[in-house]
């Protein structure tokens, strides 16, 4: 057997290298992909998901193929966090009645940035209530377009009815820094839940 | 090495059906399959293998990851999973899935997030 340009078990660090993956969610128009490409290291790909089963009952304008066959795509990137260490950001299906039908799509993420467009508040309800159900940590970004008015930071928490505890900032999702701020927040926060996780009570 | 052989009819569920032996769902170690699981080749293609098998092995000659795979083949994920745990299962590939901040046994993983923090800052 040629094993020529193979990795022998525990002969090259590429074994040991790790993922972990952060969820890019929010409604449909939000700016998802445009995070996703300005802070991923690589093109933005997208991978598929094809739904054989539960298309009888499904809008038949948006992500279907035929009558049985229904796809939900992933746009996704990745950033290198160091040697061994993959960043991956899957943005979510932009409806959000889909994700359910992709079996673990949150599962072992590390958390979520949740993008509200401030023209459209209702947009990302359904994005924040998911979050909340499936327990996934996660800050709320507010991207702001050209043409948004002011956002006072403090009244879209409310309208949101976000909690008191989870950050809410206001970014360009097309800005890569702005983008890599955002994240630095997610994993400040998720930092200050555990902390507070393992306080002795 | 032979030529790389292309499926004759490139899309659609017949080819999915082809694909997989007409396998709908991964059984055992890839029923956890995760787009971000990182899979490895630990065995050099064969003659005579699948194509779709072939080219995995190929492409995760370094750790690549299963959404990765699914671009690159143009392959939904739960095709690919059909297809990745024959590999696991011959032990051609190593799956690693991505670590999670919160380990059920350990508790949070401070040590993770720390990590990822100051990769990121270093951006």
């Amino acid at each position: 057997m040629d094993f020529k340009g193979f990795d022998r078990p525990g002969s090259s660090t590429a074994g040991d290298t790790r993922s972990v993956k952060v969820m890019i969610a929010g409604g449909f128009g939000t700016g998802k992909t445009t995070m996703v490409r300005a802070v991923s290291d690589i093109k933005p790909l997208t991978t598929e998901e094809t739904l054989t089963q539960a298309s009888a009952d499904v809008d038949p304008l948006i992500g279907v193929a035929d009558k049985t066959q229904t796809t939900v795509s992933l746009d996704f990137g990745k950033i290198g966090l160091n040697e061994t260490l993959m960043l991956y950001l899957f943005g979510t299906p932009g409806q959000e009645r889909f994700w359910f039908l992709w079996n673990g799509l949150f599962k072992g993420a590390l958390g979520a940035v949740v993008l509200v467009d401030t023209r459209r508040l209702a947009s990302s309800f359904r994005a924040i209530e998911e979050m909340e159900r499936q327990k996934v940590p996660f800050v709320i970004a507010l991207n702001v377009f050209p043409d948004s008015r002011d956002y006072p930071v403090d009244e879209i928490r409310d309208a949101l009815d976000i909690a008191p505890h989870t950050p809410v900032v206001a970014f360009d999702a097309r800005d890569p820094t702005a983008g890599r701020d955002v994240l630095v927040t997610l994993i400040r926060h998720l930092k200050d839940r555990s902390a507070a996780a393992l306080e002795p009570r | 090495m032979s030529a790389p052989r292309r499926p004759t009819d490139p899309s659609g569920l017949e080819r999915y059906y082809v694909l997989t032996g007409g396998r709908s769902g991964p059984g055992g170690s890839a029923s956890t399959l995760d787009v971000a699981t990182l899979v490895v080749a630990r065995a050099a293609p064969l003659p005579g293998m699948q194509h779709e098998h072939e080219e995995i092995l190929r492409r995760c000659r370094d750790p690549l990851s299963v959404a990765e795979l699914g671009a690159h083949l143009h392959l939904p994920f739960n095709i690919l999973a059909v297809l990745l745990s024959d590999l696991l299962q011959a032990g051609s590939v190593e799956a690693r899935d991505p670590i999670p901040a919160l380990d059920a046994g350990r508790g949070p993983d401070l040590a993770l997030l720390e990590e990822v923090l100051s990769g990121l800052q270093r951006l």
